[in-house]
């Protein structure tokens, strides 16, 4: 039987509030590892540590800000992309990161997500999806499936849910891609395509949820649900998918797309900063 | 640039504008904003304004966001501004809740107007000065002051802004419709005349730092209870949240941590309130009636107190200039000499009450629900009415 070993140091210690484990999140949770993946991509970003601030909303991924051992904003429900506005336009040296969830990024935040991606303002966002509200118990939101269950929807969601990606493409955005939590690598490739690409960009994490998400819908725990990433994800390139397929429904044998959708560059905005000539 | 940012000279100038001119003068170099009369003006200028001076000025998609934007503005060291009106302050009262426990200072500009809801768009009320003491959730202290005309609009935005750098504490603008637009005389100092009072920074030597060099972003200086501020992008690594925290940023839920904050919250403002409080009296050192006005109306009371006075009335005003925190050592004083007192505001009896909570009587209120300001010869009848019974 191996032996356990115990490590002085943590590779990511620099970048992660230690002293801050454990977290708050359940076992078979996936946004440790979407968390994981930034903190990396935050140290080969080649960008000082100093100058990368990471904004989150509220709810389980809100709780990323204090997890990340940078300058972290946690603000109010739905507001991480306004305050990560002001923090960008006051010092446009700041690398910006907004990380929060679907229901704080598209339901009571998703004025402000479609505005953002409008402006085409150069923020990075990550928007952890686990197809409900986790914290509060498992309550269906913009994402949830329709027919999926949550406890405010007890006989089955009657609602249509936001299709992400199509939405911030049809906004404005610079970047959007789609992954889930067992896609580690691309994830954090695109984490750091992002740093480097100007205007909004936005990448969509598909995480599982056993407590809140998947005690509803039949799906065991962690590893199931990424198990049914694993047999349902396809791969698309831009040019081979047309958004309406991008649609997510786990609850019926129907693919899900991942990869980058969009990745244009357009201007990004900038604030008139003197009077023009 | 920087002559650019103070209009050093005599202006005709209308209420909104010299606002807007208050901010750039204080070094206000971020704007977040939604348009809504009778506020409208203060973004327009300072939309022209900002670039002028190397400043940012962005049109939010709306209120809840404008007052977002403002605290990042803030957080990454720059003065920060929006301006509203009763439906867009309602919306802000989220966020302002949120700039409060945070500590991240920002001026929040209300030129009320009739309400509740969309009440009357485009004319004048006082009706929002509770909601602007109490109006987020929780238990917190903001600063809130009541210009009476263009130049004092001018002179307290200013004000507002040094008051909440220095005591990291939310500034509000509470103006009315009336003031807003009016157009009068605005004399502006020399850049140099313009007071400062910055934020206080860490000082890593200064005992701001725990053991391992990490700065308590929330451990307050004994003597005035603010604790100094560190800005984003300067390597302090600094967690600012929404939830009840300790002294390093850090979230702490435990009910002790939770009953002290809010407590020095309140304590913050309590202990320094004489730099911040600010009040005017008009020939009250006989009067046996004392008049409590502010804002637009307390026009009408001057004139009202003065024609009084001519009919041998031993009446005189105490005009609220700061509403929050409220200028309560001067009010009790006053009970002690005078008898009676009339509030007179364009709402139908907020400041009354908090006057009567501190004078311990009945107080005469004169209360319109807004709309038109209330008349001189009606504060004069109440006057007369309190005199001779």
């Amino acid at each position: 039987m191996a032996e356990a070993v115990f490590v002085e140091k943590h590779p990511l210690d620099e970048i992660i509030r230690g002293y801050r484990m454990p977290h708050i999140w359940c076992p078979g949770c996936g946004i440790g590892i979407a968390m994981r993946a930034f903190a990396t991509a935050v140290l080969e970003s080649g960008i000082p540590e100093e100058k990368h601030v990471v904004v989150s909303g509220i709810g389980c991924t809100g709780r990323v800000a204090g997890y990340m051992d940078l300058d972290s904003y946690h603000s109010t429900h739905g507001r991480p992309i306004p305050l990560a506005t002001g923090l960008k336009l006051a010092n446009p040296e700041l690398a910006v990161t907004v990380f929060s969830g679907d229901g704080d990024l598209a339901a009571i935040g998703g004025n402000h997500l479609i505005h953002a991606a409008r402006r085409n303002i150069d923020l990075k966002v990550i928007c952890v999806n686990n197809f409900n509200y986790g914290m509060t118990g498992g309550q269906v939101g913009p994402t949830t499936p329709v027919e999926a269950r949550g406890t405010t929807a007890p006989y089955g969601n009657p609602e249509l849910p936001f299709n992400l990606p199509y939405l911030l493409a049809a906004s404005g955005a610079n970047f959007v891609s789609r992954w889930t939590t067992i896609h580690i690598h691309e994830m954090k490739k695109d984490m750091l395509y992002m740093f480097k690409k100007p205007g909004f960009t936005f990448i969509e994490i598909l995480s599982p949820c056993p407590i809140g998400f998947g005690k509803s819908n039949n799906i065991e725990d962690g590893l199931q649900e990424m198990e049914l990433y694993r047999e349902h994800c396809q791969f698309v390139k831009e040019g081979e998918f047309v958004f309406e397929d991008l649609d997510i429904d786990l609850t019926k044998d129907k693919p899900i797309y991942v990869g980058r959708f969009v990745d244009r560059d357009n201007p990004a905005f900038e604030p008139i900063r003197e009077v023009p000539a | 640039m920087s002559d650019k940012k103070v209009l050093t000279g005599k202006h005709f100038m209308h209420g909104d504008h010299a606002c807007a001119e208050g901010a750039l003068a204080a070094g206000c170099q971020f704007f977040a904003g939604y348009p809504i009369t009778p506020s409208t003006e203060v973004a327009e200028r300072l939309a022209r304004r900002l670039p002028e001076v190397g400043g940012v000025f962005i049109q939010m998609e709306d209120e809840l966001a404008s007052m977002a934007a403002i605290i990042g503005g803030s957080a990454a060291g720059k003065r920060s501004m929006t301006a509203t009106s009763g439906p867009g302050f309602s919306l802000m009262m989220e966020n302002l809740g949120l700039a409060a426990f945070m500590e991240v200072p920002c001026v929040v500009v209300n030129i009320q107007r009739g309400g509740p809801s969309t009440g009357l768009p485009t004319a004048a009320g006082q009706g929002d000065v509770m909601q602007a003491k109490w109006g987020s959730h929780g238990d917190y202290s903001v600063v809130a002051y009541a210009p009476w005309s263009p130049q004092e609009i001018f002179d307290l935005t200013v004000l507002a802004f040094n008051v909440s750098d220095r005591y990291r504490v939310p500034a509000l603008m509470m103006s009315d419709e009336v003031i807003g637009h009016m157009v009068e005389r605005v004399e502006i100092p020399e850049p140099d005349k313009i007071p400062y009072w910055g934020r206080k920074r860490p000082d890593r030597n200064n005992g701001h730092t725990n053991g391992n060099g990490r700065f308590h972003t929330f451990k307050p200086d004994e003597d005035d209870l603010v604790p100094p501020m560190g800005f984003a992008g300067e390597g302090y690594k600094m967690h600012f949240t929404g939830l009840t925290h300790d002294e390093s940023g850090i979230p702490d839920l435990s009910p002790d941590v939770h009953n002290d904050l809010t407590k020095r919250l309140i304590e913050k403002i309590d202990r320094n309130a004489d730099d911040i409080i600010r009040f005017e009296e008009y020939s009250l050192d006989d009067a046996k009636i004392v008049v409590v006005s502010f804002g637009c109306t307390a026009r009408s009371a001057r004139r009202a107190v003065r024609d009084a006075r001519a009919q041998g009335i031993p009446v005189g005003m105490l005009r609220l200039i700061s509403l929050w925190p409220f200028p309560e050592k001067v009010v009790k004083d006053l009970a002690e000499s005078a008898d009676e007192f009339i509030v007179a505001e364009m709402n139908l009896g907020q400041m009354s009450r908090e006057v009567e909570r501190h004078v311990r009587r009945s107080v005469t209120g004169v209360h319109h629900g807004g709309g038109a300001m209330i008349r001189p010869e009606t504060i004069l009848d109440a006057i007369k009415e309190v005199a001779h019974g």
